[in-house]
């Protein structure tokens, strides 16, 4: 038979009993409803938690650090060692060779020194990191008090939450006030340096006392990760370009110390900003390949990406159980057909139908029944996750939270949905299908 | 065996059994017979004689369990179920009892069922299944469904669907037995109309000895599954 003709009967024989068919298509439309509410809430969430994830700005950065012997200091302790290239010191040169690499949009070293700072006659100790102007970005600052810095290298502070309440009972008010940084700066010595010179003491260069006024700009509750190595630590946040001017001396320095005085400022560490997530691998392979040893969080997202997968795994399963109970529903109403239709099979049969051919009606009545279910099932699971997500964003802005998304239904999962739908519905018209080819026509036309 | 056109159906040893209880029903025994094309055939016995059954076989319906029937020449027995399921699209039409008319489909769409299966395409269907009506003159009620017509009236529309693929040979299974006397009579002449007029070769199962001598040209007597007696009318 052609398959207009067969679209056509199929369409006819569910029409005659159209309540059961009806029926029975509504069972696989709350199939696909509740597979496409799990998964929309699996994708939904997953897509939540990778946009609060990228925009803490931890997963398109690269740290670099120094593939050396002697001592690794900034390095953590599984950073990733290539043996491809000769090791390479991460100097000024080194720096501006991977700011050209492309996708890279910062490269800054971490800076983060120990001081004390002078507020309203209270002297206080605390540690100041950079950062770098990106961060801006970063969704760290979104919930802060006051501004970010008005510029890269602006004389301006922003400070933790727990800073703020040590300087005053009410932090609010440190907006806009003066704090005074004290610190050492390191000073170069001259060619042939006499013994105790300076504070420092040291061959290499010398520590002398400096200040800088800062203004305080804002407060900040959530802890900022600027990269890695603990810029976020930092309880006193200055813009990175005031940090590096400071020129103040830190913890990594003292390994210049103990190796060739008179060699180039190296760092001891930089942080790579990539511009795209998807551009950290290729980065942080030329990188390797320059000589040094990298880092990134990347290796933790497949972590992460492996937990979602399982998740959307485990709701596709309790998703797809409705539907399969509802398949029983098609195995059920084909089987009433059969009985019903015994001898206008055999009538077919009778007049020329092959077992195909009835194997084929039954397989298009099925998956008829398949193809509405999975659209009216897609539309049902759509406006359900709407419906979460309108609820859930009531409680939210009740509590003065931001609205979120915790519901999505891609067009791959409108598709793959109304598929699986008739792919499901064939599976289960099979049985039937194939019963009501076997019909014996003599039987099926024995006159009663 | 040779394919012969001028033999429509020829059975040799033809032997259908169906199993019952511990034994074996020989519904159809040893039975070999020629019919020549063009031919009216009856097929008469009493009931359970096994006049279905043979009907059957030659309908590609129901295969043998051991000997041969071979219609224009092709072994139906050895036929895949696929070819016999051609066969019965393309060679031969069948008329029921019961007519077996499909009730919710109007007159029309019961006429051009076969045509369907067959993958005709539409503008041929129509000018077939408008023929066909015409021949059993029941053009005036093609968009009525079935139950709205007499029993004769749908015996005819169930002759219609038999000749819509002009077939070459027309199987009727007791045709006039849910008919009163009149009516039975009517189709009896409908089936002679036919088998002169387009040739069809005609085999009619049925027990009405008088109305088998009165239209058919040759005559089968069944009796428990054996041929007792074949041959043409003087
Ligand atoms: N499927 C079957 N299983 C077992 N026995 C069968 C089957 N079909 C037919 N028979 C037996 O075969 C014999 C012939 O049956 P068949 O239907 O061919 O008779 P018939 O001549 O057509 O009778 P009637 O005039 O009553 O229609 C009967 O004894 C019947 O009981
Ligand atoms: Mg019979």
């Amino acid at each position: 038979m052609k398959n207009r003709d067969m679209i056509e009967l199929a369409a006819r024989n569910l029409r005659q009993a159209l309540l059961r068919n009806f029926l029975t298509t509504i069972g696989i439309a709350v199939g696909v409803a509740s597979l496409v509410a799990m998964l929309s809430l699996g994708a939904g969430l997953q897509g939540l938690a990778s946009q609060k994830l990228s925009q803490s700005g931890l997963f398109n950065a690269i740290f670099v650090a120094p593939r050396v012997p002697p001592p690794r200091f900034g390095a953590p302790p599984n950073a990733d060692v290539s043996p491809a290239a000769p090791p390479r010191s991460l100097d000024d040169d080194a720096r501006l060779a991977i700011e050209r690499l492309p996708g890279v949009a910062e490269v800054y070293p971490e800076i983060r020194f120990a001081t004390e700072i002078h507020f309203a006659d209270g002297i206080y100790a605390t540690v100041v990191a950079g950062i770098p102007n990106s961060a801006r970005s970063d969704g760290a600052f979104d919930g802060m008090t006051g501004t970010f810095f008005s510029s890269p290298d602006a004389d301006e502070a922003i400070l933790q939450i727990s800073l703020a309440r040590q300087l005053s009972t009410q932090p609010r008010s440190l907006l806009g006030q003066q704090i005074v940084l004290r610190y050492a700066e390191r000073q170069p010595l001259p060619a042939d340096p006499a013994p105790g010179n300076s504070a420092g003491g040291s061959p290499g260069f010398s520590l002398e006392p400096r200040e800088q006024k800062l203004r305080i700009v804002g407060i900040v509750e959530t802890e900022p990760a600027g990269g890695f190595g603990g810029i976020g630590r930092g309880r006193l946040l200055i813009p990175l370009g005031v940090a590096e001017k400071l020129g103040a001396a830190q913890a990594a320095d003292l390994r210049d110390l103990l190796r060739d005085p008179s060699a180039p400022h190296r760092y001891a560490n930089l942080t790579v900003r990539v511009e795209r997530t998807s551009r950290v691998r290729s980065v942080e392979d030329s990188i390797k390949q320059m000589g040094f040893a990298t880092y990134s969080l990347l290796d933790a997202t497949r972590d992460l990406r492996l937990v979602f997968a399982v998740f959307d795994l485990l709701l596709g399963i309790f998703g797809s159980l409705a539907l399969v109970v509802a398949s029983l529903g098609i195995v059920n109403t084909l089987v009433m057909a059969i009985l019903e239709r015994r001898r206008e099979i055999g009538v077919f049969k009778a007049l020329g139908a092959a077992d195909r051919d009835i194997r084929r009606l039954f397989f298009a009545e099925a998956g008829t029944m398949g193809l509405l279910g999975g659209v009216f099932g897609v539309l049902l699971g759509w406006l359900i996750g709407r419906g979460i997500n309108f609820g859930t964003n009531i409680y939210l802005a009740r509590r003065a939270l931001p609205a979120v998304t915790i519901s999505l239904v891609p067009i791959w999962m409108v598709i793959s949905a109304i598929a699986f739908s008739v792919g499901v519905s064939l599976l289960a018209g099979m049985y039937p299908a194939a019963r009501a080819a076997q019909l014996d026509p003599i039987e099926a036309l024995r006159y009663e | 065996m040779p394919a012969d056109d001028r033999i429509a159906i020829r059975a040799e040893k033809l032997t259908r059994e169906y199993p019952m209880g511990d034994g074996q029903v020989r519904a159809v025994e040893d039975v070999s017979f020629e019919i020549p094309a063009g031919e009216f055939a009856a097929l008469l016995g009493s009931s359970g004689s096994g006049k279905s059954t043979l009907l059957n076989l030659m309908a590609g319906l129901d295969r043998p369990t051991s000997g041969a029937i071979y219609a224009l020449g092709r072994n139906l027995a050895e036929m895949s179920s696929q070819e016999l399921a051609a066969y019965r699209s393309r060679t031969v039409g069948m008329v029921f009892q019961a007519f077996n008319l499909l009730p919710r489909m109007t007159l029309e769409e019961n006429i051009e069922l076969p045509l369907r299966l067959a993958e005709m395409d539409r503008a041929e269907r129509a000018r077939r299944v408008s023929e066909a009506a015409e021949r059993v003159r029941l053009s005036a009620r093609l968009t009525h469904r079935p139950t709205e017509l007499s029993g004769g009236e749908q015996q005819r529309a169930a002759v219609a669907r038999a000749l819509v693929n002009r077939p070459a040979i027309l199987l009727a299974d007791e045709p006039t037995g849910n008919l009163d006397s009149a009516t039975g009579d009517e189709i009896m002449r409908l089936l002679s109309e036919i088998n002169s007029a387009l040739g069809t070769t005609i085999v009619l199962v049925t027990h009405e000895r008088e109305r088998a001598l009165q239209h058919a040209r040759r005559m089968l007597y069944l009796r428990d599954g054996r041929l007792v007696s074949n041959g043409a009318r003087p």
